[in-house]
């Protein structure tokens, strides 16, 4: 049987990434420069949700530091701010959340997400 | 056994090397398999620790290393235990591992997933790549996995049985019910950074031929958070990077990209990362529990394999995931096939899967190494042996005349009390590790 590994239009979304890196980083690369290494195919619509109000109650926040995508930002009121674009899809938010049903994730839809080159 | 439209003789989850092998081998038995791909090419959300032990493909495709994409052939393999300020390594290297059939090579796994995943086309699968499988289809009356909804319009694949090797995160093995309740201990985060570097600069500066790599395996460079820490050769680049168990990195505070840039600047290691221009950064759970974690392989239409099935084999001085995940798609493939001719796809049906594995190298080395996870990532073996030893050989080597040499009994017995290590830790954890390695 042929193969059809494409059978609907490629994900259109927003290329972040870039193949090449950033020209002369500087010694310490910013976590901005850091992140512009990798290929992220942003998907339209984000595959992570968080309960802001079950985060307020949450003294820990592990999420905040351990997410290696560094997307998980607190807020004044107590709460977390997330962004799902440059995250590597690991899991480490969901399995650090001590906060059931806080963290709410899945995949991102086929094709969509990062895309490793040299990993 | 032919498939037509949406209808397989299997679905296969995932197409990394546990998917991509059961696809090939379900294949050339002459069954209908469709192989799925959440990413836009097999090998696209894929990330590793370093090296792939291919010998396990030496049956599946003869003179692999002929074609398969490789970095660096492994001819240089170091342990290091680190401190602060000290580095104590064993530095191992051999001709014999420098020509076919090899034993170990640094890849990417982009390039080689996608090179094996073709394999499996080549042999008739039908790979359908930016396809996420979102749950599992269930007969209505017998409960049996039956096929997947995946995230295309009309996009359910129906098939008697599903092959999950889905990855770390396994959502279609636990939505099958076969995990246990997850426990963050078993897995540990890896987080790597690749550093563009002249490969004449590399082959000087590990002293390596040329095609030959370099593979260092360190204990004692993550901050104390439990876990280990490496360093490897690409061609043009080197890879460098942490792996710490998830619950101690949350406690801890320190951020993966922290501990990388720690590392880099040991003594012993910012020598060989200098110059090195970060060209990619990437992160990636791996389970470690082994035996531990590891879920019920077989369920009523459905298997899992691979780092779905925890089947990586995190033992301190042998660290290996590849492999297993070959051979454990290697036996689903042809557990399912022998299935679907004896027309049992239930969980009766399918328990060869399990007796392969059994009888490979699969079960047998975690069997062996089922108490290697925990006794590596142990307070004593992470800390407080690292110190232990390069405080023994700054003692032993320091020459502090005019006084006389210390001799080694002296020397441990003195170093070890000021660890805090008694005799009794010693003999307890000399005769752990000969039970868990021996």
């Amino acid at each position: 049987m042929t193969t059809t590994p494409e059978t609907r239009p490629l994900p259109g979304g927003p290329t972040t990434g870039s193949r090449r890196p950033p020209a002369n980083p500087p010694a310490a690369v910013s976590f901005e420069d850091r992140m512009a290494t990798v290929e992220f195919r942003v998907a339209p619509s984000p595959h992570i949700t968080v309960d802001g109000d079950a985060c307020r109650g949450c003294t820990t926040k592990a999420c905040v530091t351990a997410c290696p995508a560094n997307l998980f930002v607190p807020t004044a009121d107590g709460g977390i701010l997330f962004n799902y674009e440059q995250c590597f899809e690991c899991g480490t938010c969901y399995l650090v959340c001590n906060t059931a049903g806080a963290i709410t994730w899945t995949y991102p839809d086929g094709g969509h997400g990062v895309v490793f080159l040299r990993s | 056994m032919s498939g037509a439209g949406d209808r397989f003789d299997a679905v296969v989850v995932g197409a990394g090397p546990a998917g991509a092998t059961a696809a090939l081998v379900l294949a050339r038995a002459g069954c209908s398999v469709c192989l799925l791909e959440r990413g836009p090419f097999p090998g696209s959300k894929n990330m590793y620790g370093g090296v792939v032990y291919p010998r396990v493909l030496d049956e599946l495709l003869p003179a692999w290393w002929e074609e398969a994409p490789v970095q660096r052939w492994v001819t240089r393999r170091a342990t290091m235990a680190l401190t602060a300020t000290q580095a104590f390594t064993v530095d191992f290297r051999t001709t014999s591992w420098a020509t076919p059939p090899y034993n170990g090579a640094t890849a990417f796994r982009p390039d080689f997933d996608a090179w094996l995943a073709g394999k499996a086309v080549d042999a008739g699968a039908v790979l359908l790549a930016s396809t996420t499988a979102t749950g599992l289809l269930r007969d209505e009356r017998s409960g049996a996995v039956c096929g997947v909804r995946t995230d295309r319009p009309d996009g359910d694949l129906r098939a008697p049985v599903v092959v999950a090797c889905d990855g770390v995160n396994s959502f279609l093995a636990k939505d099958a019910g076969l995990h246990r309740p997850v426990d963050p201990a078993n897995y540990t985060l890896g987080a790597k950074e690749v550093l563009a570097l002249d490969r004449r600069i590399i082959e000087e500066r590990f002293a390596l031929g040329e095609g030959q790599g370099a593979d260092f395996e360190i204990i004692g460079g993550t901050e104390g958070i439990p876990g280990g820490a490496f360093l490897y050769t690409n061609l043009d680049s080197l890879a460098v990077g942490v792996v710490v168990r998830l619950p101690e990195l949350a406690a801890s505070g320190r951020r993966p990209e922290q501990l990388i840039a720690t590392l880099k600047a040991h003594p012993a290691i910012a020598p060989l990362v200098a110059g090195g221009d970060l060209i990619e950064y990437s992160a990636h759970l791996i389970p470690e529990g082994g035996l531990r974690m590891m879920p019920r392989l077989v369920g009523d239409g459905i298997l899992v394999a691979g780092d779905a099935a925890a089947l990586c084999l995190a033992a301190g001085i042998w660290l290996e995931g590849v492999n297993f995940a070959v051979a454990s798609g290697a036996a689903a493939g042809a557990a399912v096939a022998e299935a679907l001719a004896a027309g049992d796809t239930s969980r009766r049906g399918l328990a060869g899967y399990r007796t392969r594995l059994e009888r490979s190298f699969v079960l047998a080395d975690h069997r062996k190494l089922r108490h290697a996870p925990h006794f590596v990532l142990s307070e004593r073996v992470q800390h407080r042996y690292p110190q232990l030893v390069c405080n023994l050989a700054e003692a032993m080597f320091t020459v502090t005349n005019p006084a006389p040499k210390v001799g080694a009994r002296r020397a441990l017995r003195r170093e070890a009390r000021r660890l805090g290590l008694r005799t009794r830790h010693l003999a307890h954890d000399a005769w752990r590790a000969l039970r868990t390695f021996g």
